[in-house]
């Protein structure tokens, strides 16, 4: 093959050293290119690269805020942080999840029904929310974690401090717990501090109220840190603002007391200060321990929850509604006097009232005889109040039933109140339209039917009918608060139906046991039985817990000089039996507590101990019984169950006679029954 | 310098590579020790002595006749050759890829030889061509041949970079020999044809996904588009005069990968700042412009193209790594010379370097051995 041109190695010789230099120029050219290339990147990229290369070398972590403490009116700690060691897994940045807590369980000797929990919660959970392990490590084993870091990716252990709630279930429905935020909540806030390892948000009640209060201003921590995430020093801290505390009206040892005084039983008690409206107690009981609520709920504790009849997520003393029974009497007496009807016209009890075509029974069958208002208060005869409340009417009974709190919702700073109902002609036609009928209000004046409260209002109407002023309830704690104005009441009335409901307890009346043992102390009170099942499916006393009649009792102390005034609801409780003795132990307390105590000791011990002490013998026999094979729980399952609870509407199925029998004919009365089931609707929230 | 002092034989030494190269591998082993957190091991000492050995090593090829050369050239190629494929089989039947051979005291990587080897090689063929027929096919088929065989070969370990220094090595001499232009005009075409066609049927994924970030390497800031971003933060984050000896945080915090070998000119720039880069690009000018002028006073067309090809495959090296680490250029791996630690790539240079003090030798008359 020839080339049109002839190549020697005189021309090859030629090429070569023009090639050669273009070889060179292309290379001091790429010289040139490589010199402005580093001139471009270091020195007019500078300021850019300088900050990738700082937020490279320095990790910001955010330390979670100390949670202000909610204290009590004496300023003890009713919620406060412990400081310990916890052990936290953000899910984003585990390498392999399942060798990760396989090595955790091992090292932090997490139970095998821990690690299942921990799975679930895994699996559930993405992005950087970080899941808790455990909290409350000893050093030993925090310390074994945190060596092994570098070879579990993902595992956050630190110092930190985690609520703490010192006498537990006592006050879990009034303070609520605090739990990681949800995803949810961080969708709204977009806050950073929510998703910090160790952050914990209130999820119900007062810490959920208050949230904001409470929550404070995180810290944060500067560290250096190689690209594997290994801290090789501390930059700069700057410390956390704690949030600030607040103040309850609420008698932490009160409180306590009520609530371990409930015992096995399902109720409320509300205690109120006379001359202030303070609450210094708002015990619900069964509750659920917020201390463990607050790590995160375990599948054997959800187990439990959801086994217990007696409802332990709600809060009965805002949401918990009952008919009051006889303890609306000393109101309706209010109302009658105010009518002008003299305390001394009385009327014959011969054990039931016909009215209508019906006879309406007295609690008491063999009757009473010739009673009074006094009488009818302290031997709490139906048959009085049948009598005389068809001529005064169920409008004025019903606004002075309004007058002293019933069916009214106070502001308080609470997630929600049940307000009930209290009936009246006009409300009975606008709800189902039908006219009210004489019995309606024989039924309402012993506080069945319609009527429905919950045990708050029922401290209220007590502290009302005790003090004659319009008395709010308040549960923080103010200094100087202006004095409550006069419900305009006469003294008069008052003084009567005082002296009255003092005979209930002093005298010849319902409740002789609830005396207090406490010298020149004198209670005054009332009791209530209310219906729950008609006398046709049970007798109210004995028989399925579900159909047992509440317990009722309001009470105030001294009689003459009142101080403070209680109320007491035992949801089927067999009758007021239930109640007042509790009451009358609640309100020795508050005079002496030594005796109190002394008492409730003695209790505890046929119990089975204190209600935390009950709790973790149930886990325990749960946790031998079920294990792991429990139902797995969403990780903000109990949040949901709370909410649950509280949507749901008490359903009361509203029978017309409380101590007294059911109205002949028993078929008529139905149309009542069947109306009544339906109506506390209404009054939910 | 004083002959009378200084004896004739350490006068005529090559000084002019000798002290350029020494200053820069006495300024890599400073990078090292930073980089080893102020240690002189793992790497800087060793880097040093390496350096040592294989300047005894130069001096001694740079004493060999050119004959010698000659006759070497092709039993080299064919040897270094028959070295990667066993290599390739090895890899096969070992279940993986692997690049050299134990031999006990040193690993081996038969590709690295192959970057002199072919130049040597190319050399000697065209030597040995007739004039006339450089611009006809017996001037391009075989020399092509001998470039595409160690390259394949070397792409199935699969080593891009390497593969990519054999042609370019290749191409160089075959282009000074004097090919017709057309040629490289007409294969740059087909190479623009064929690259994307290769590069989505020969490529393996992350050699192509190196490629795709290159292009946009914030698209992957946590995979292969890392190194690249990281090592402009180390660069850009120096400024003009460097963070200061022993507080590059980038590279002591790990953030920079590959810090001590491949990506060392990062580790340098970060605490020498811009100065230390255009004292590196300095040295590599002055070694190169050395290596040319060689070339342009070679007596041959032998020790010409011999010289000149040696020269392009150091700078091959020299420009694809920084382009590399300055973000101009795919990640590839190749080290950066006389910086990088690393022994295959030390004694590559070094042989390259020891061939052109050869031939500087050769047209200056001086005594060779033998």
């Amino acid at each position: 093959m020839k080339q049109g041109r002839h190549v020697s190695p005189g021309t090859l010789r030629n090429s070569f050293d023009r090639r050669v230099v273009i070889i060179g120029a292309l290379q001091g050219g790429l010289g040139v290119l490589l010199a402005g290339r580093l001139g471009y990147l270091a020195v007019a990229q500078n300021e850019k690269y300088k900050l990738d290369a700082e937020s490279n070398r320095v990790n910001l972590t955010l330390i979670p805020p100390r949670r202000g403490w909610i204290l009590d009116r004496n300023g003890a700690p009713m919620a406060s942080n412990r400081a310990d060691f916890r052990v936290d897994i953000i899910p984003e940045r585990l390498v392999d999840a399942e060798a990760t807590v396989n090595r955790l369980g091992a090292l932090l000797q997490l139970t095998a029904v821990e690690i299942r929990d921990l799975k679930d919660k895994l699996e559930k959970a993405h992005g950087f929310q970080p899941v808790e392990v455990k909290s409350g490590i000893d050093w030993e084993r925090f310390a074994s974690v945190s060596v092994r870091l570098p070879d579990m990716p993902g595992v956050v252990p630190q110092r930190g401090f985690s609520r703490f709630y010192p006498t537990g279930p006592s006050v879990g429905h009034l303070i609520g717990y605090v739990g990681a935020a949800s995803a949810e909540d961080y969708e709204k806030e977009r806050n950073p501090l929510l998703v910090t390892p160790g952050y914990k948000v209130g999820k119900d009640g007062l810490e959920k109220q208050f949230e904001t209060t409470l929550r404070g201003a995180p810290g944060a921590r500067r560290v250096e840190v190689t690209a594997s995430g290994r801290i090789v020093r501390d930059l700069d801290t700057r410390e956390d603002v704690p949030g600030k505390p607040i103040q309850l009206t609420i008698n932490a040892p009160l409180q306590d007391y009520a609530a371990r005084r409930l015992g096995t039983e399902s109720g409320a008690v509300v205690v109120m200060d006379c001359h202030t409206g303070d609450l210094l107690c708002a015990s619900s009981m069964p509750s659920f321990d917020p201390n463990s609520f607050s790590d995160g709920i375990g599948r054997i504790e959800w187990k439990m929850l959801s086994d217990d009849d007696h409802v332990p997520l709600r809060n009965k003393v805002l949401r918990g509604l009952y008919p009051p029974g006889s303890t609306v009497k000393p109101m309706v007496a209010l109302a009658f006097l105010e009518a002008g009807l003299s305390p001394d016209e009385s009327v014959f009890c011969g054990g039931g009232l016909r009215v209508g075509n019906r006879v309406f029974h007295c609690w008491n069958r063999r009757g009473h005889g010739q009673v009074n208002m006094a009488k009818g208060i302290y031997q709490s005869c139906d048959v009085y109040f049948y009598h005389f409340a068809q001529r005064v009417g169920m409008e004025k009974i019903a606004a002075m039933a309004k007058r002293l709190g019933l069916g009214q919702e106070f502001p308080l700073p609470v997630l929600g109140q049940s307000y009930g109902t209290v009936p009246d002609p006009a409300w009975k036609k606008r709800k189902y339209g039908k006219d009210w009928a004489v019995f309606d209000t024989v039924n309402a004046t012993i506080g069945q039917g319609y009527m429905l409260v919950n045990p708050l209002q029922q401290a209220v109407m007590a502290s009302r009918i005790a003090s004659g002023r319009q008395l709010m309830p308040r549960l923080l704690l103010e200094k100087h608060a202006p004095e409550a104005k006069p419900l305009g009441i006469s003294q008069e009335h008052l003084d009567f139906v005082h002296k009255a409901m003092s005979d209930v307890v002093n005298g010849p009346g319902t409740a002789g046991r609830a005396r207090l043992p406490i010298p020149d102390v004198l209670l005054a009170g009332k009791t209530g039985t209310a219906q729950v099942v008609g006398l046709n499916v049970g007798s109210g006393k004995g028989g399925l817990w579900k159909h047992r009649d509440h317990g009722h009792f309001i009470c105030f102390a001294p009689f003459d000089k009142p101080r403070y005034a209680c109320a007491v609801v035992i949801e089927h409780g067999g009758g007021s039996g239930a109640a007042y003795p509790v009451a009358r132990d609640v309100m020795t307390f508050l005079f002496d507590p030594a005796k109190a105590m002394a008492v409730l000791t003695e209790m505890e011990a046929g119990w089975g101990g204190t209600p935390q002490e009950r709790m973790a013998a149930r886990y325990r026999a749960y946790s031998a019984q079920y294990g792991g094979s429990a139902p797995a729980v969403a990780p903000d399952a109990a949040e949901r169950a709370v909410e649950a609870v509280e949507r749901e509407r008490p359903v009361q199925p509203i029978v017309d006679a409380a101590q007294a029998p059911p109205p002949e004919p028993v078929t008529e009365a139905t149309a009542g029954v069947a109306g009544g089931a339906t109506s506390p609707t209404e009054g939910g929230r | 310098m004083n002959r009378s002092i200084v004896p004739a034989s350490i006068a005529r030494l090559p000084w002019a590579v000798i002290l350029p190269l020494g200053a820069l591998v006495l300024f890599g082993s400073a990078v090292l020790y930073s980089a080893a957190g102020g240690h002189i091991r793992p790497w800087a000492l060793t880097h040093v002595l390496r350096f040592c050995v294989f300047l005894g090593m130069a001096l001694v090829i740079a004493r060999l006749p050119r004959d010698l050369f000659k006759l070497v050239a092709y039993p080299a190629y064919g040897m270094i050759l028959f070295l990667l494929i066993l290599v390739e089989m090895i890899g096969a039947i070992g279940g993986g890829s692997q690049r050299w051979l134990n031999l006990g005291f040193m690993q081996l990587q038969p590709s690295e030889l192959m970057k002199p080897a072919i130049v040597l090689v190319l050399a000697r063929f065209y030597d040995s061509l007739p004039a006339f027929m450089t611009s006809g096919w017996r001037g391009l088929i075989p020399a092509a041949g001998l470039v595409a065989l160690p390259a394949g070969f070397v792409m199935l370990q699969p080593d891009l970079g390497t593969a990519l220094a054999i042609c370019f090595g290749g191409f160089a001499v075959m282009f000074l020999a004097g090919l017709p232009l057309r040629w490289f005009i007409g294969g740059g075409l087909a190479a623009s044809i064929i690259a994307p066609i290769a590069f989505f049927t020969l490529l393996h994924d992350y050699q192509r996904k190196r490629v795709t970030t290159f292009m946009d390497p914030e698209s992957d800031p946590l995979g292969s588009g890392y190194h690249i971003t990281q090592s402009k933060i180390a660069i850009g984050s120096g400024g003009f005069f460097g963070k200061g000896f022993g507080n590059g945080s980038q590279s002591h915090l790990e953030y920079l990968p590959e810090s001590h070998t491949d990506f060392v000119f990062a580790t340098m720039a970060e605490e020498w700042g811009m100065i230390g880069g255009l004292f590196v690009l300095l040295i590599f000018a002055l070694v190169l412009r050395w290596g040319i002028g060689v070339a342009r006073k070679a007596p041959d067309r032998f020790s010409q193209l011999l010289a000149a090809g040696m020269t392009a495959t150091i700078f091959f090296y020299v420009a694809i790594n920084l382009m590399m680490v300055m973000g101009l250029a795919p990640v590839v791996g190749i080290p950066l010379p006389f910086m990088s630690h690393g022994g295959s790539s030390m004694m590559t240079n070094m042989i390259c370097v020891g061939t052109i003090m050869a031939v500087d030798r050769w047209r200056s008359g001086r005594n060779t051995l033998g």
